[in-house]
């Protein structure tokens, strides 16, 4: 048993795909080894920005010999069957055994020199290497066919034992040399083997290991921020790209002009991390602290001083154009050179009205009209108490502002800002806290696990800018289909599901679905005489249509900010959409509703909620309010776990089944023209008291009761069943017994539809 | 650094072309046109196509009107120096040639910290891509170091090296200045600022507020039907530089204001027609010349 040493020596890997890479690596070539019948005890992965290597420890010198079997054809068949065989085992007949009148080959593979096996596993495996952008590097990249690497490759040290492997690619013949540190080393380093390969690096400072480069820079960025009397704001991403940047890390301490912290700490934060990559720091009182740690990559001769002083002037830099955003996106100036002041408050609202130069998205205007239709609609929910205890005018002032710092300087240099940075200009300016907290919050919750707002305005709004986008996508088209989702509008509908579940708001699908129905035909309606004026137009000056007035009318074009269809969109008493709009537009609504359903079931599935359960109740057609629809689907559950339930489906299924079967699709009169059977009376006594029961908790909304009411019915069901013959030779009873099966199967459907329901 | 003495600007450049000079480059003057970046150089841009071996260096003034700060800012400028290198096919020890340059310019690499952080380039306009990174000098950017894949939508065959220094910054950080204005250009007492302030300060003004808008749509029009008259005439450096010409009266055309969102892209749609059409018509022009010099290489 020998340890086989490999490393890839390149240029520097970007840090963001070191530990894939290294993953890959070891999977790769375990696999390449696998098809030889090799396998390793363990591997040891390594990597740095410039080396991806491994250690596989424990094999071989030799592959094992394999005997393999084939079953060939009969004796008998005809002779070219037998040369294919012969052609496909490298055999000739007389090898061959004859078995029962059948040939059988036994083509027995001498083992290998695992040597040989890996002088092809190597190349086969950076040929087939993963990278998720490669390149072409000199003279060899004459041709698009050279090797290709994710930066140039540089050399390769492949050792099996003490042994070099014979491999050569693309020029770059495999050694026991490779090099130490770019700078604090010279000349190459002689590998003997796996053993001393850490060692012989760690000597030419090199840290092999990813997980220890990462761990020293923990520890040390730790140990320099306690000096001060400060704590590093944990932060593991950072940790590891700061590792995949460094082959010796040193992590260094510097501080910033405390004036700077006028500045948002959000600011602060992203300036230091994003674009600088060090570690942000707080003091004891867990405030953002003036200072910073980065991580070199050398033990610098000076001890790094005039790192820290290279590094402070470059973030000062960053900081003064964060502070230079955070003072031009409020204020106005007059003047010039040092006698430029502060003259009056540049106000969200004045940021807004650039908006109008942003497209939102090209069938749906700009995102000043989206503002505007969100506005509206904020308003709207809050003045129909479906945001209760929500002020209207808030709401609207809210949404009119929330996209506003979109076309601020900060979030332009910043987009992860959005909304945080409009939240703190509202502030500023002395706007509610209500709007200030609406518009940093509004685009919560983000995803599964992010806060969901439930601040009135803030929902208010929220709610709105999703509805909005969901809405008219889903108008124009451009709903999800399988895994394409461009515009987010999965992630919109949960982030509603979830903001009306937990605020426990009651808002009817449908009833938007309807307005926005309303809206396209007056928009239309509009459209078409804006295309009859323009037509006269073009006729009195005598010359042809133009091809862009539309004949079926991109009618979004209706959108643009000057046009007044907005307005009149917004202002439509509900419900006003036209029988014809409606059919139009029903495919549009059915896939509205349905998507929410998909969208409910996900939602629910990690509640534990039953997704046939959710099926059960949506297939009745007329629940769009999706907190009612829960209740519901809750109080379901908790009915078909209990015996009754069990049995009540049982009993339902059981007629549901008989009635197909008879081709029986609605109850009829219930017409007795006979004496009926005790278990028949009771039946019918059951549901003369259950069907209002049932029907009046439904409208009340207490689905216990409803429930109830329907478990009322299980023992007479039971019963019925037992003791009664519903296919009767007596047409008159069989007829009047099927009818009072569908009356059993509609009291149900009453509550949900039960033949969704599995098991 | 020679002697330890702090490098003034002009010694800057000066320096970087004795060692590039020494590497085998051929030193250039800057092209005598207005462009945004010295890969629009032509030397770049064209000579990345095609086999031949090429090494280069020259100083280009990259105009980026809508930097323009009216001289206020102490690091945006619309008129600023990029040092520029290209080798082809790209060297085996590029990244060792261009570290031995920051030493050549004072950066000693036990002192400072010299990082390579992934960043790849990619040019719209001129159809091209390529990998690499910018090189950090304690935390600060000072280098693009780029492997071009690309050029005009062709496949680099071979590969060239592309390093691009911003030298204003590159000379703020060596002589310690925190604007650029303060920049000693010479020994002899000569700023940065008696240069360049009164051009940046006018400059601006003309590039956002005097520009007449008419005159350059109108000249956008010129470019575009000069670049076709080159091409149907088979003068392909020609039609390139009136690309060039096009894409900085974009550039103006931007800084006014008077280009939508939604012109803005067909704008660039139509300047990156014209770059790549010259760099089309470049190979034409030099393909069988190419072929027969260099067998087995195709365009």
């Amino acid at each position: 048993m020998t340890d086989f040493l490999l490393e890839l020596r390149c240029e520097e890997i970007p840090a963001r795909m070191q530990l894939k890479a290294s993953d890959d690596l070891a999977r790769l070539f375990a696999e390449e080894l696998a098809k030889a019948g090799l396998k390793p005890a363990a591997i040891d992965s390594f990597v740095t920005p410039r080396r991806l290597a491994l250690i596989a420890r424990g094999l071989p010198l030799e592959t094992a010999a394999v005997s393999e079997e084939f079953k060939g054809p009969r004796t008998s068949a005809p002779a070219q069957a037998l040369d294919g065989f012969l052609r496909k085992t490298g055999l000739t007949q007389d090898q061959l055994q004859d078995r029962d009148g059948v040939w059988f080959a036994v083509v027995n593979k001498p083992g290998r020199a695992t040597a040989d096996v890996l002088a092809q596993a190597v190349p086969a495996v950076v040929r087939a290497f993963p990278w998720p952008k490669s390149m072409r590097w000199g003279t060899a990249s004459q041709t698009t066919e050279s090797l290709r690497w994710v930066r140039p490759l540089q050399g390769i040290v492949a050792l099996l034992g003490g042994e070099v492997i014979a491999i050569e690619l693309d020029g770059i013949v495999a050694g026991r040399e490779t090099v130490g540190h770019r700078f604090h080393s010279t000349g190459p380093v002689t590998i003997d083997g796996a053993d001393d390969y850490a060692a012989k690096l760690r000597a030419a400072y090199v840290i092999a290991s990813h997980q220890e480069r990462q761990a020293i820079i923990e520890a040390k960025a730790n140990e320099a921020a306690a000096a001060q009397g400060y704590s590093v704001i944990e932060d593991k991403g950072l940790v590891a790209e700061n590792a995949g940047l460094t082959e010796w890390p040193v992590p260094l301490l510097g501080d910033f002009d405390p004036a700077f912290l006028e500045v948002p700490p959000e600011v602060i934060q992203l300036t230091l991390r994003i674009n600088q990559k060090y570690f942000v720091l707080r003091d004891a009182a867990g405030k953002l602290a003036p200072a910073f740690i980065c991580t070199a990559n050398i033990e610098a001769i000076d001890g790094g001083a005039a790192i820290v002083e290279g590094n402070r002037k470059v973030l000062a830099a960053r900081l003064s154009d964060a502070r230079h955003f955070w003072e031009e996106d409020q204020w106005h100036h007059e003047g010039t050179g040092a006698a430029r002041h502060r003259s009056t408050r540049k106000t969200l609202a004045e940021h807004a009205q650039k908006l109008e130069r942003i497209t939102f998205h090209e069938k749906l205007g700009t995102v000043a009209d989206k503002v505007e239709r969100v506005s509206k609609l904020a308003e709207w929910l809050a003045s129909e108490g479906i945001v209760p205890n929500c002020d209207p005018a808030l709401a609207r002032q809210a949404a009119e502002l929330c996209k506003a710092d979109l076309v601020t300087e900060m979030v332009g240099e910043f987009p992860e800002l959005q909304g945080v940075m409009g939240g703190y200009y509202a502030r500023a300016e002395g706007l509610p806290d209500a709007v200030a907290d609406a518009i940093r919050d509004h685009y919560k919750p983000v995803g599964q696990g992010d806060d969901v707002p439930t601040a009135p305005v803030t929902v208010a709004v929220s709610l709105a800018d999703k509805l909005d986008t969901l809405l008219w996508f889903f108008m124009r088209e451009m709903q999800p289909s399988g895994s394409r989702d461009p515009f987010a509008l999965r992630r919109a509908a949960l982030a509603v599901i979830a903001l009306l579940t937990k605020n426990n708001l009651r808002l009817k699908l449908r009833m938007l679905t309807t307005r926005i129905i309303a809206a396209v035909g007056v928009i239309e309606n509009n459209q078409r005489s804006i295309d009859r004026a323009a037509r006269d137009e073009v006729i009195l000056k005598g010359s042809h249509i133009p091809k862009h007035i539309h004949e079926d009318g991109d009618v979004m074009a209706a959108f643009g900010s000057s046009q007044p269809a907005v307005d009149e969109y917004i202002e439509l008493e509900f419900p006003t959409g036209s029988a014809s709009l409606k059919s139009r537009f029903s495919g549009f609504e059915v896939q509205f509703l349905d998507f929410f359903a998909d969208r409910l079931k996900v939602q629910q599935k990690e509640a534990g909620v039953r997704h046939d359960l959710i099926d059960a109740v949506f297939a009745l057609g007329g629940e769009d309010d999706l907190v009612r629809l829960l209740a519901r689907v809750k109080a379901l559950q908790s009915f078909v776990a209990t015996d009754d339930g069990a049995n009540l489906l049982a009993g339902y299924k059981r007629a549901a089944n008989i009635l197909k079967k008879e081709g029986v699709e609605s109850a009829g009169a219930l017409s007795l023209s006979y004496t009926p059977e005790k278990a028949e009376a009771d039946l019918i006594a059951a549901l003369d008291a259950a069907e209002p029961r049932a029907a009046q908790a439904v409208a009340d909304e207490t689905f216990e009761g409803a429930m109830a009411a329907l478990a009322t019915l299980r023992a007479p069901i039971d019963a019925f069943f037992d003791t009664v013959m519903v296919n009767d030779a007596d047409p008159a009873k069989r007829t009047t017994r099927l009818a009072l099966l569908a009356r059993v199967r509609d009291a149900v459907h009453n509550v949900a539809d039960f033949s969704k329901i599995t098991g | 650094m020679a002697e330890g003495k702090v490098l003034s600007f002009q010694d800057l450049i000066l320096t970087l072309h004795a060692y590039w000079g020494k590497q085998g480059c051929v030193i250039l003057q800057p092209y005598d046109m207005e462009v945004g970046a010295g890969t629009f150089h032509p030397a770049t841009t064209l000579r990345a196509l095609g086999p031949q071996p090429w090494n280069a260096a020259y100083v280009q003034p990259s105009r980026r009107p809508t930097d323009g700060r009216y001289g206020e800012n102490p690091n945006r400028l619309q008129h600023y120096y990029q040092y520029q290198v290209i080798m082809k096919p790209s060297p085996a020890n590029l990244q060792d040639l261009y570290l031995g340059s920051l030493r050549e310019i004072g950066i000693d690499p036990l002192v400072h910290d010299i990082r390579f952080v992934e960043d790849d380039w990619e040019s719209p306009t001129l159809g091209a891509w390529g990998l690499g990174w910018e090189v950090w000098c304690d935390g600060m950017e000072v280098t693009q170091f780029t492997y071009f894949q690309q050029m005009g939508g062709y496949d680099c065959k071979p590969v060239a090296g592309e390093l691009t220094y911003g030298l204003e910054r590159l000379a703020m950080y060596i002589q310690g200045v925190d604007s650029v204005y303060d920049l000693k250009f010479n020994d002899a007492g000569v700023t940065y600022g008696d240069v360049f302030l009164a051009n940046e300060q006018q400059m601006s003004k003309w590039n956002f507020e005097v520009a007449d808008t008419e005159k350059l749509f109108r000249w956008f029009k010129d470019c575009q039907s000069e670049w076709r008259q080159c091409i149907d005439n088979g003068v392909p450096l020609a039609a390139y530089d009136q690309a060039i010409k096009a894409s900085h009266v974009f550039n103006l055309l931007q800084a006014r204001g008077v280009i939508s969102v939604q012109e803005r892209a067909s704008y660039m749609g139509q300047v990156r027609d014209m770059a790549k059409g010259s760099c089309e018509a470049w190979i034409a022009t030099n393909a069988d010349e190419w072929a027969a010099k260099f067998p087995g290489w195709t365009a």
